[in-house]
């Protein structure tokens, strides 16, 4: 039964794991837009 | 487009969450190996959506080297990196399944050792376009993954033609399974195939969203006003 428990928690933390680095990244490009944004309108 | 994504994140949720008690309680406990069986209802579907999405990564590598379209070349670039996703997870379930019905973790068994290929050939691939700054890395890519989809009917077609340790296809290939099994199987793997899908669809919109702020940032920096040159520079250029 651990093997069992352990194989479907290893496949959602795989899951969630590359969730997260996707929302890492969107994070981190809107900080470039915003900074994007700022730089055009001081213009 | 936006309004339609969060109804379809729910719905997938609710069909996974009814796919997990599928697995787990609704199917039938397996007499041979008993309840750790249940690993087949997320390693066997994980599998096919891996092996949908490199053929997607495939087909839109053959497109993108006729016709040179960046949606082609974004459309291999996620697919390949979900794929690699899930392929991952049938690395790490098949041991975890292996190791209390065969007693062992890991054997350099045909089907397995193709699969480790397949998933560092798509590695590879990531790689490549993550750290190669050259204009023609989406070409080589590109490349690279033709030959790569190669090894996935060699992973799949593997068990029918060689005699390997890894059980033979228990669906469309000579096997019996309970109807009962079956249904909690094709959910599994309709609910993977529905997540895999919106999780290529967000990867998509951000990986075009990067390319729009790549190329604002590139036209910015050509349009900056240039900064007077120096006398030591003149004289450099002039000498």
């Amino acid at each position: 039964m651990n093997y069992l428990y352990a194989a479907y928690i290893a496949t959602w933390a795989i899951h969630i794991g590359y969730l997260s680095s996707l929302v890492r990244r969107y994070t981190r490009l809107r900080n470039e837009v915003a900074e994007l944004k700022t730089r055009v309108e001081e213009k | 487009m936006k309004r339609v994504f969060p109804i379809l994140a729910v719905l997938t949720g609710v069909l996974l969450s009814y796919a997990l008690y599928q697995a787990l309680v609704a199917a039938p406990t397996e007499q041979t190996m008993g309840d750790v069986q249940r690993i087949f209802y997320y390693h066997v579907p994980s599998a096919w959506t891996a092996f949908i999405l490199f053929f997607i990564n495939f087909f839109a590598s053959v497109a993108y080297l006729i016709w040179r379209n960046p949606k082609a070349d974004m459309v291999a670039l996620v697919t390949a990196e979900v794929g690699v996703v899930f392929c991952t997870v049938v690395l790490v379930t098949g041991p975890i399944w292996a190791r209390p019905v065969w007693g062992i973790w890991w054997t350099w068994d045909l089907r397995l050792t193709l699969t480790l290929v397949l998933w560092l050939i798509y590695v590879s691939y990531l790689v490549l376009r993550r750290f190669s700054s050259s204009g023609q890395t989406p070409l080589l890519a590109a490349v690279l993954a033709v030959f790569g989809a190669l090894d996935v009917p060699l992973v799949y077609f593997s068990i029918w033609f060689f005699r390997t340790q890894h059980p033979q296809p228990v669906v469309g290939g000579g096997g019996s399974l309970d109807p009962r099994m079956l249904h909690a199987l094709l959910i599994n793997w309709l609910a993977f195939s529905c997540f895999a899908a919106l999780v290529c669809w967000s990867r998509y919109r951000l990986e075009a969203l990067r390319r729009e702020v790549d190329e604002t940032m590139a036209l910015e920096a050509l349009l900056e006003p240039r900064a007077p040159q120096t006398k030591t520079s003149r004289s450099g250029i002039a000498g």
